[in-house]
């Protein structure tokens, strides 16, 4: 039963674009799916290394602007008089390098913010963010500056012999961003369950004693900053190709908020936490809207936060869990730990 | 040379009530731990209070801004009552969430009531600036660098001279010891919590009046209030007030030879150098990164 439960949902989400007739609510899925795999790369840093990256929303947005003018082609002078022309790429390939870029931002921001801890990572992580904001923004040359990237092109998929498939309409796009996230799904699934993410929950749970037994802290945590980084770029890349507009507010801090709220709600460190979390948000504007302003819905969205960190601090998987007494595999290691042995080890 | 000579003089008055926040946010993360993303929205409040004050219930504007520092010192102390004090043995991550969560719900308050068209705040001085030499300085803005200066000399004799300081750098020291030797740690979280709320509308309430006021303005104050106190180092008082003067001359210098679009960016690559090459400030000696 408990194995089967995936697919089952997995069926449901399937069926979505059959049944679902109205163009708005499906929107409202296939932006929530993008989302949630953000949300579910932001999980592998906070939830299984317990590294708390608030400028996440920086690798979202590289892979969003690099996969879009990977397939726009862009032409800018460097400095002294370098000029680098770019002619348009097949989109496909925009939505790699996109995912890999956003990889290798993840690899230097890591290697070099992971000297610090804490407070300071979360700090070095927002101006991080920041500053590719005030890029994006100042770039104009290359990322035409607050007048936004348009017109890019769908993401397209040629296979010999059976021709060329673009993914422009929204059924389309709600299967492509629900393949990605299952794909991001068994990847997070894999990796917390093999060596690697023990030794990521060991970090968690008590540096220096990880470290005693000779587990290599920076290469572990850049690793997970690496591919976190890259799945947030892929993400990006999806919602560039998705929305064919992109500008410099894809870099905003609320974008970072909205993911850290989805995977806390729904329980970081749980494979399904950052889903239960991005749905329930996804959806609270859907039903919102037709009562409350934007300002009111944020009110409540941060009153929810501080209601759900009040009340059920390890978020609503775990919480459901404990009700019904079933426990997954991988959240065995972060049960075994209370939450006060953290809160000493940080005093 | 006259184009330098007036940017030291911005960046005087800027790095003034940059280091009032610095200061409010340094007090509120040294003694307490708690990584306080509202700081920014308590400056936005200040200016706004001013603004309600002044122009709407047509109370002088001296009195405003005292009216507008008591109402910062309250709306911390509330803070702290109702979010802060329950999560007293939280770890820092989920205070910090906390506060973030107060500072989504402050600004949308404020946009909800303000509307986002700026607002700007009508003042005594003369609209003609002083003229010293080659220079220019506006009388408002002598007036927010004097009070500015006024309210860091204030702090630091609370700090440094008065019992309430004395219990307060206990408790920085170490909490457990100060509480056996009868400090009340919680009145003292909470009044640490108030001044650095205080400190914070005190800067939006000086320079809400300099600048149009935004409810989008507390964005970019708490990200800078983080870099000064990393730049000053934590928990002292005269760091964050050198680092509120390095962060204005930077942003200045950048603004005026570099590119005035890439002004907001140097707080944060200041930052990012700061924690990277040198991680307990410039000028801390006792702070450990833990």
């Amino acid at each position: 039963m408990k194995r089967l439960f995936p697919w089952a949902v997995l069926l449901v989400f399937a069926s979505v674009p059959l049944w679902l007739n109205d163009p708005y609510l499906l929107n409202a899925f296939i932006t929530t799916g993008v989302f949630i795999i953000a949300a579910m790369s932001l999980n592998l840093l906070l939830g299984y290394t317990g590294q708390l990256s608030l400028g996440h929303v920086a690798f979202f947005g590289i892979g969003a602007y690099t996969s879009a003018l990977v397939s726009l082609g862009f032409d800018v002078e460097l400095l002294f008089g370098i000029r680098v022309v770019h002619e348009p790429w097949p989109v496909w390939s925009g939505f790699i390098i996109g995912t890999l870029v956003a990889g290798l931002f993840g690899y230097l921001v890591g290697k070099l913010s992971f000297r610090v801890r804490d407070a300071y990572f979360v700090i070095v992580s927002i101006s991080f963010a920041e500053v590719t904001r005030l890029v994006a923004l100042n770039w104009v040359e290359l990322t035409q500056g607050p007048l936004a990237l348009t017109s890019i092109p769908p993401l397209t998929l040629g296979l010999p012999g059976i021709g060329y498939f673009d993914f422009y309409s929204k059924q389309s796009n709600y299967y492509l961003v629900l393949g990605v996230l299952v794909i991001s799904y068994v990847i997070i699934s894999r990796l917390v369950k093999s060596r690697i993410g023990r030794a990521m929950v060991a970090l968690k749970e008590n540096e220096s004693l990880a470290v005693s037994v000779g587990i290599d802290v920076t290469r572990y945590l850049v690793l997970a900053a690496v591919i976190s980084a890259g799945m947030a770029g892929a993400a990006g890349s999806l919602y560039a190709h998705y929305l064919k507009i992109i500008d410099p507010d894809v870099f905003l801090f609320l974008y970072t908020i909205t993911m850290v709220i989805m995977v806390v709600t729904g329980g970081k460190g749980t494979l399904a936490g950052p889903i239960v979390g991005g749905l329930i948000f996804g959806f609270i504007p859907v039903i919102a809207r037709s009562f409350a302003a934007p300002e009111i819905q944020w009110i409540l969205y941060g009153a929810f936060m501080i209601l759900i960190l009040f009340v059920l601090p390890q978020g609503i998987v775990p919480a459901i869990e404990k009700w019904f007494g079933v426990s997954t595999e991988a959240d065995d290691a972060r049960q075994t730990t209370p939450a006060s042995a953290k809160t000493q080890d940080a005093s | 040379m006259v184009e330098f000579g007036q940017h030291i003089i911005n960046m005087l008055i800027l790095g003034s009530t940059y280091a009032l926040l610095g200061i409010g946010l340094t007090l509120i993360f040294g003694i307490m731990r708690i990584v306080n993303f509202a700081h920014g929205e308590l400056y936005a409040f200040g200016a706004y209070f001013v603004y309600l004050a002044s122009m709407m219930l047509g109370i002088n504007f001296f009195i405003a801004l005292l009216l507008a520092i008591v109402a910062g010192c309250l709306m911390g102390a509330l803070i702290e009552v109702t979010l802060l004090r329950p999560m007293r043995d939280a770890d820092i991550d989920t205070t910090m969430l906390v506060m973030i969560g107060a500072m989504i719900i402050m600004q949308n308050t404020e946009q909800f009531i303000w509307g986002g068209v700026g607002k700007s705040v009508n003042t005594p001085f003369p609209q003609a600036p002083l003229q010293v030499g080659p220079f220019f300085v506006s009388w408002l803005s002598l007036f927010v660098f004097f009070a500015a200066l006024a309210l860091i000399g204030a702090t630091y004799l609370l700090i440094n001279r008065t019992k309430l300081g004395k219990a307060m750098r206990a408790t920085f020291q170490d909490r457990d010891t100060a509480s056996l030797m009868g400090v009340n740690v919680q009145a003292i979280y909470m009044a640490t919590f108030a001044i650095g709320s205080a400190l914070a509308a005190a800067a939006g309430a000086l320079l809400g009046a300099v600048y149009v006021i935004t409810p989008q303005m507390g964005n970019l104050a708490a990200l800078k209030s983080f870099a000064i106190v990393i730049l000053g180092g934590l928990g002292s008082i005269g760091g964050a007030t050198i680092g509120g003067f390095i962060l204005a001359l930077a942003e200045e210098m950048g603004a005026g030879y570099v590119s005035s679009g890439y002004r907001d960016a140097m707080g944060f690559l200041i930052i990012i150098a700061v924690l990277l090459f040198r991680p307990t400030g410039l000028f801390a000696r006792k702070e450990r990164i833990g």
